[in-house]
């Protein structure tokens, strides 16, 4: 159980049955009035945003959070099938669950798996993950447009913007924090 | 310079800014002891026990006895301790600036407080405004005067009396009313609950309210000032009615200060005020967090 005193960012806790992550903290004490604690918090299911003040005393659930190393596996509609190389079990995920992540899932690639209870909840990608490129303009030599990048999309249905000298079938590498072009994989 | 660096530069300019205005006004500067055997008690302000005493959570007990031996204008600038608050504008070890005078009331220490922000302001080269946080802010113009009341009825959208009834007082202040008052001016909130103000007199005209008032600058509450209760009987009720709601609340009571009580009833008309000397310098330095203003913050000793 954790007490007010336990609030801090990043502090994960269960409200309502679902699991919250603070997002920002502070204390405050308003003329010789009671201490009370403000805070932001996402729902680290569907990204909803609370406002939730405290006073001295309150406590809270805390969120019992599990992360497992996983497989991407497949995907079929809008669901996306994990699964623990260990022991085999299977894990689903919806397209909206995931969020940007899905624009970097390739099969086999490995991630961390977040799981609230028996749910699986989000993904925590490598920060670079090596995708090809499937269509890009060719690069016309002697373009004096001054344009320094171009759109380029890769094998996952992922649009980003590249090099002019990146051609189709080029595997580049892209930093998952940001979602841009790293570097392109020679060989 | 580094900005902490600069900002403890400022402070030190501040502190003797704050001691010209007050020794040119005919103050004297006192010291009185910061471990004492008891505080006066409050609700919400748990002190830090040191041996078989208390370190002070204001200078108020001490400096309000020399009112009673008849020193008629004091201020004094000493270290004070409340448990267990840390935030962004606290923490537990803090200054405070507090004066008093006698044959005065909270109006005098209003036109004190518009007096002091000029003159620190032009001592530090503010005196043509200041941004605070994004906001500017001019220390040297007329404070917007608004009672509690009003503030309740016009920012938080529902009757004062009505918000000390359900305990959603305190919230409503932080949630509604604070933000509203990080205008251009500084801000004078005045007329607060009578329950809301364990050492201050009743207002003669209105006994729902107390002569107690905040100034806010920015939204940063920098001061606490009231006329003073110096009924020994009524301010002996109010202790003991405090110290009932501590238990209540699960807070061991506190000892209460009987010599103060002993001597109280020879403390003329008077009025004082406590004013946090860091805020005050997080709002020159442009400061978010009181971190940036003091040489050590407790988690670095």
């Amino acid at each position: 159980m954790y007490s007010v005193a336990d609030l801090k960012k990043g502090l994960k806790l269960t409200l309502d049955g679902d699991p919250y992550v603070v997002i920002a903290f502070d204390f405050t004490k308003p003329g010789k009035g009671q201490a009370l604690y403000r805070t932001k918090m996402r729902n680290m299911i569907n990204g909803t945003i609370l406002d939730r003040t405290y006073r001295s005393g309150e406590t809270f659930e805390p969120a019992s959070l599990d992360e497992r190393e996983m497989e991407f596996l497949y995907k079929e509609g809008t669901h996306y099938t994990f699964m623990d190389q260990q022991t085999y079990e299977q894990v689903l995920m919806e397209e909206e669950t995931l969020g940007d992540a899905r624009n970097f899932l390739l099969e086999n690639l490995k991630v961390d798996v977040l799981i609230f209870g028996e749910k699986a909840i989000g993904v925590t990608l490598p920060n670079f993950v090596n995708l090809r490129v499937t269509q890009t303009e060719p690069w016309a030599k002697g373009d004096t447009s001054g344009n320094d990048s171009k759109p380029a999309t890769v094998e996952t249905g992922y649009v980003l913007r590249v090099p002019p000298f990146i051609e189709e079938g080029e595997l580049i590498t892209i930093d998952t924090r940001t979602g841009d072009y790293s570097t392109r994989v020679k060989g | 310079m580094p900005y902490r660096k600069k900002n403890l530069f400022l402070r030190a300019t501040v502190l003797q800014s704050i001691r010209n205005f007050f020794s040119l006004r005919g103050f004297l500067e006192v010291e009185t002891p910061l471990r004492i055997p008891a505080n006066a008690p409050e609700e919400f302000i748990d002190p830090l026990a040191s041996e078989n005493m208390f370190l002070q959570t204001s200078p108020e007990i001490c400096m309000k006895r020399l009112l009673c031996r008849g020193y008629e204008r004091i201020f004094q600038l000493s270290h004070c301790w409340r448990s267990d608050e840390r935030g962004r504008r606290h923490v537990p070890e803090f200054t405070m600036l507090e004066w008093y005078r006698s044959n005065s009331d909270y109006r005098d220490l209003m036109q004190d407080c518009q007096d002091l922000l000029k003159w620190v302001a032009e001592a530090c080269g503010a005196g043509n405004g200041i941004i605070y946080q994004g906001q500017s802010i001019d220390l040297c113009a007329s404070a917007d005067r608004i009672t509690v009341s009003q503030a309740f009825l016009h920012y938080g959208g529902i009757d004062m009396q009505a918000a000390v009834a359900d305990a959603s007082f305190d919230e409503i202040m932080v949630t509604r009313i604070e933000p509203a008052l990080a205008g251009n001016v500084p801000v004078i909130l005045m007329d607060y609950p009578a329950e809301m103000a364990a050492l201050a007199r009743i207002k003669p005209e209105d006994a729902r309210v107390a002569e107690r008032f905040e100034l806010y600058v920015g939204g940063l509450e920098l001061a606490n000032g009231f006329s003073e209760l110096n009924d020994p009987r009524e301010q002996l009720s109010r202790f003991v009615e405090t110290n009932k709601k501590r238990q209540q609340a699960g807070s061991p009571a506190l000892p209460l200060p009987s010599p103060f009580l002993e001597e109280l009833s020879a403390m003329p008309p008077s009025a004082g005020i406590a004013l946090g000397v860091d805020r005050l310098v997080m709002l020159l330095a442009d400061a978010e967090r009181i971190d940036d203003v003091v040489a050590f913050t407790p988690e670095e000793l």
